[in-house]
């Protein structure tokens, strides 16, 4: 187990590596040289400081470390090609680069050109995800293996052919314009969401929670927000990120089982996020005008939550609405899911339970545990035990996590007794 | 009495040495100076970049030679040094003893001139 220095390291390298690999692609115009020469300036942090201690601004130690090897590399790579081209005949020998210019520019241009290349169309999801995690995250092969219970090689694999596939295709490496730049964000912020989402209940694995996947995902909303700051979707995004996030000591119980959103100590909520998640709300909502788009509306949904100060306070009809609006712009069955709890808790399970009744045929959901979830709580409501038990049953056969097992589980067993 | 630790390193297991391994190797390092600084007895240490950015001068009948690194016939490098101030040469072969280096290759103790003045 490393000692707590060298978390240090970890941490102050998660902070800059996207900053120093972004300086380094537009250095040596090559992603996989970049990463290359990132790692090693990392790897010279852990052997001088440990000896020398922290230096005083570790993120320009570590750029300036990072830039020297990548004149050290360039002047070699230029002095092979010299000496191939006397070899050739050719009398022209290059000059030394100069790289006075960049000595301190902005790096902001540099992250965002590398935020949408990690996350170009022409890569597979998982290799965007990868890709992000270890070019702008800092993440190692590992770190982000077992961040997604993969084994180490597949990710490696993933990360070597993505970055085989940016050369193939010749991604350049800028920020898209135009007409292409609404999709291209679109599918950063997913990226972004998805990696909150696997840290914030995760999919599989003993835990409940993976704290530090989720603030990877909202330092990466947070560098993005102030890199694009007119795009409402991203202060939304940033927003949504914070108020989950929020909850996070409150979401699970002494023994790691989980708390539901309802059943939440408040008090243990993180309210500077929900301030910032509101700050970031408003921001969003200046953006975006008379415009409702998915994640401003995901975001506001959140907030209701934030600002009611005890669960029974919570303004449910509010909530109800918003879910039927997010359906007109983002429909999904999950979607309707969520509205049946809404609905439920506004105008009573019934109300819920009918729409629930009417989704559960959608084959989207056929394996999806939250809907026999959702509706062994209405029917437990309703006093229908035994059915209710069912369902809960059937929810902790369909889940992969260990934590919500068990407590579905213990769900049904208190069924079972009251029937 | 001073000290020079020189930590000799294989270099060829460490290009190897996966950034986790790294990170270990790092927390090491990081204790080991911390023990030494706070007992007071260290005066400087670095580590030394691969021998692949060093060279080897000498003179074959009167004339330079350079041969540049990485010098791949030798197991073991210089890989860093630690200066410490002890008053034994016990002393210093425990400190020694307790460096990290001593686990991973091996570590030479050499005994400083120091001249007064």
């Amino acid at each position: 187990m490393p000692a707590p220095e060298v978390h240090l390291v970890e941490a102050i390298w998660r902070a800059e590596a996207g900053k120093v690999t972004a300086r380094l692609v537009r250095l040596v115009r090559d992603v996989g040289l970049a990463e290359e020469i990132a790692q090693e300036a990392l790897v010279a942090a852990l052997e001088r400081w440990p000896v020398t201690g922290v230096p005083d601004n570790p993120g320009a130690w570590l750029m300036a470390t990072a830039k020297h090897r990548a004149i050290d590399e360039l002047r070699r790579a230029r002095l092979v090609k010299a000496k191939h081209e006397i070899l050739a005949g050719e009398t022209e020998i290059a000059t030394t680069p100069s790289f006075e210019e960049d000595a301190d520019d902005d790096v902001g241009d540099d992250l965002l050109r590398l935020v949408f290349v990690a996350c170009h169309p022409v890569l597979a999801r998982e290799a965007q995800l990868a890709l992000t995690l270890r070019l702008l995250g800092g993440l190692s092969t590992a770190e982000i293996a077992r961040a997604f219970l993969v084994p180490e090689p597949t990710i490696a694999q993933r990360i070597v052919r993505a970055k085989r596939t940016l050369v193939e295709k010749q991604i350049p490496f800028e920020v898209p314009r135009g007409e292409d730049l609404g999709p291209r964000l679109a599918s950063v912020l997913e990226v972004v969401y998805l990696v909150f989402n696997e840290g914030y209940s995760a999919t599989a694995g003993e835990d409940w929670m993976r704290p530090a996947l989720c603030a990877d995902a909202l330092r990466l909303g947070r560098v993005l927000a102030e890199l694009v700051p007119a795009e409402p979707d991203v202060h939304a995004l940033v927003s949504l990120m914070e108020i989950q996030v929020s909850r996070t000591a409150a979401r699970t119980g002494p023994d790691g089982e989980p708390v539901l959103l309802l059943d939440q100590d408040r008090s243990a909520w993180d309210h500077a996020a929900i301030r910032r998640g509101l700050a970031a709300l408003v921001r969003a909502e200046e953006l975006a005008g008379a415009r409702s788009t998915a994640y401003v509306v995901q975001a506001r949904i959140a907030a209701c939550h934030a600002r009611a100060p005890t669960a029974a306070a919570t303004e449910w009809p509010r909530i109800a609405a918003l879910y039927t609006a997010l359906a007109a712009v983002a429909p999904s069955p999950v979607v309707e899911l969520n509205r049946a709890v809404a609905l439920a808790m506004a105008f009573g399970p019934r109300a819920g339970l009918e729409l629930v009744d009417a989704i559960a045929g959608d084959p989207a959901l056929s394996g999806y545990h939250l809907l026999p979830s959702v509706r062994g709580d209405l029917l437990a409501k309703l006093g229908r035990m035994e059915e209710a038990r069912a369902d809960f049953e059937r929810a902790a056969d369909l889940t992969k996590n260990e934590r919500e097992r068990a407590f579905l589980l213990e769900r049904a067993r208190l069924c079972a007794r009251r029937s | 009495m001073q000290f020079m630790i020189v930590i000799n390193t294989d270099e060829k297991a460490q290009a190897k040495a996966t950034v986790e391994q790294q990170k270990e190797m790092g927390a090491a390092y990081w204790a080991y100076s911390d023990e030494l600084k706070k007992a007071g007895v260290m005066l400087h240490g670095d580590g030394l970049l691969p021998t692949a950015k060093g060279a080897r001068i000498s003179y074959k009948e009167g004339r330079r030679v350079v041969v540049d690194g990485p010098f791949s016939e030798a197991k073991e490098v210089v890989g860093g040094y630690y200066i410490i101030n002890v008053k034994s040469r016990d002393e210093a072969i425990e400190w020694a003893g307790k460096c990290p280096g001593a686990q991973h290759a091996s570590v030479e103790l050499r005994e400083v001139m120091v001249f007064p003045g």
